[in-house]
């Protein structure tokens, strides 16, 4: 099982508290991540990536073990604390706005 | 008794207001979808405990939220928590946050290019949804206006929804441009006499109809002059803010231009300007006494870089004669101190007699009257800005 860890308004949209664990089939990497994630809460759907170009929205991030993934391609491997569950993989929203 | 319930979206979450057919004891309920900004909310006129939210942020995008039971409780469509995550057919859920263009061969028109602020041509890129409009029979279709410019509707209760390509394919869509709000499609009126007729108006396109249920649109601009585009009577390119009609005359119309206040008594196909003795005729709203279809009420706002009330004096204004003539409505409104905007889908008048009229402002108060707009009070105040006011009469 891997750890994923959701700013607030998903856990609230997706009725879950801030950490998920997800069972994710082969390479782990964000497309895979986030494929498992959606196949769990379909109600997250468009809400990190874009619906058709899978593009990752702007104002979020993806971090693990103190590196930021946003800019690494979709099917780069994460680290594998992540793989272990040792690490979670962070989605957070950008500090902005008013 | 009757009862109303006031639906109101603020920049924060949701709001609802409601008070027994005496309109003199208000009580809140929220905020529902807290930290979001809510465009809208309305509910079915087939089924008031059917109601539609459009939920959004910059950080996740466009949610739609549905509730059952008169707001009580909500969901999204299709995909209600802890169940299933696919229909029994196998279809994958989670498409009630799906808004996109269609651009198949079939039923579609190519991703066309709109003109952006610079000038130059930018492919349509959806981004949220302004304006939600339930059919006036079904409770499970509904259109929705979005921003950039288009309509979709859904047949299916909010699951799953799908543009009407015929207005974003029009010919004159490399013209439209997004006002300093955005291009959105704000305006959305269905005649309750022919179902195959519907309004829209979109910042800074202008006003279109189609009379065919959706498939072909037609321009209905001509007699809006507006001098700060190139072309000051132009096809496209108006900045026209709100479209009002009384549901007994679906063939007049009236209009709140960027500037302006405008009136057709033929379906959009000629305009008339009626800005009268208005101490401006800049604002964002209109609408239409629920019983006297030539009453009609705007909120005046300064002009289009000071978005607020001349003089600090927040005042309603009432024509009885469909235009031209207008009186101030000040009693209980703040005349002092008050720099408030009302946005363009932020008033809204009830069916009870005396017709209730409400409008909610940027300063996050509901103000109501429940004659017809000679007395006013505040139903809720300190709130977020409020996006959106909408009222359902119950019985």
């Amino acid at each position: 099982m891997i750890r994923v860890v959701l700013p607030a308004h998903l856990r609230t949209l997706a009725s879950t508290g801030r950490e998920v664990k997800l069972e994710v089939a082969g390479q782990l990497t964000q497309r895979s991540v986030l494929d498992a994630l959606e196949v769990s809460y379909p109600m997250l759907k468009g809400l990190i990536r874009d619906h058709v170009t899978k593009q990752r929205r702007p104002f979020l991030r993806f971090f693990a073990c103190e590196q930021d993934f946003s800019h690494e391609p979709p099917d780069t491997p994460l680290p594998d604390e992540v793989a272990s569950g040792k690490e979670p993989l962070i989605i957070i929203g950008a500090i902005a706005g008013g | 008794m009757s009862k109303v319930r006031v639906l109101v979206g603020t920049k924060k979450g949701a709001f609802i207001v409601s008070a027994d057919g005496k309109r003199t004891q208000w009580g809140v309920s929220g905020p529902l979808f807290a930290g979001w900004e809510i465009y809208h909310m309305k509910g079915s006129p087939a089924d008031p405990n059917r109601l539609y939210a459009s939920q959004t942020s910059g950080w996740f995008g466009q949610v739609i939220q549905r509730s059952d039971d008169g707001g009580k409780t909500w969901h999204q469509p299709g995909t209600p928590a802890g169940q299933p995550t696919t229909t029994p057919e196998g279809m994958t859920k989670g498409e009630s946050n799906k808004f996109v263009y269609d651009a198949s061969q079939e039923t579609g028109k190519p991703l066309t290019t709109h003109q952006w602020y610079d000038g130059t041509q930018r492919p349509w890129e959806f981004k949220r949804v302004w304006h939600l409009e339930p059919s006036l029979s079904d409770p499970d279709t509904a259109y929705a206006g979005v921003e950039d410019a288009a309509l979709f509707r859904t047949t299916d209760g909010g699951k799953s929804w799908h543009e009407l390509a015929g207005l974003r394919g029009h010919g004159t869509g490399p013209r439209w441009q997004p006002g300093a709000g955005g291009m959105c499609l704000h305006t959305i009126l269905l005649d309750p006499r022919n179902p195959n007729r519907i309004y829209i108006a979109i910042s800074a396109a202008g006003a279109f109809r189609t009379d065919d249920g959706g498939k072909t649109w037609k321009p209905i601009n001509r007699g809006l002059v507006s001098q700060y585009i190139p072309d000051p009577n132009a096809e496209v390119g108006h900045c026209v803010h709100r479209i009002a009609m009384h549901p007994s005359r679906p063939n007049v119309l009236f209009m709140q231009k960027h500037w302006d206040v405008m009136r057709s008594d033929n379906a959009g196909d000629l305009w008339k300007e009626v800005s009268g003795n208005l101490p401006t005729d800049f604002g964002f709203v209109i609408d239409v006494h629920a019983h006297e279809p030539e009453t009609i009420y705007v909120v005046p706002i300064k002009s289009d870089s000071e978005h607020f009330p001349m003089e600090g004096k927040l005042r309603a204004y009432r024509s009885r004669t469909g235009g031209n003539e207008w009186e101030p409505l000040t009693k209980g409104l703040p005349q002092r101190d008050c720099y408030v905007n009302v946005l363009r889908d932020a008033m809204c008048v009830d069916s009870l007699d005396p017709c209730g009229v409400y409008f909610g402002t940027t300063g996050g108060q509901v103000y109501a009257s429940a004659d017809g707009g000679d007395n006013w009070s505040p139903i809720v105040r300190d709130l977020p800005a409020v996006l959106s006011v909408e009222v359902q009469t119950l019985p």
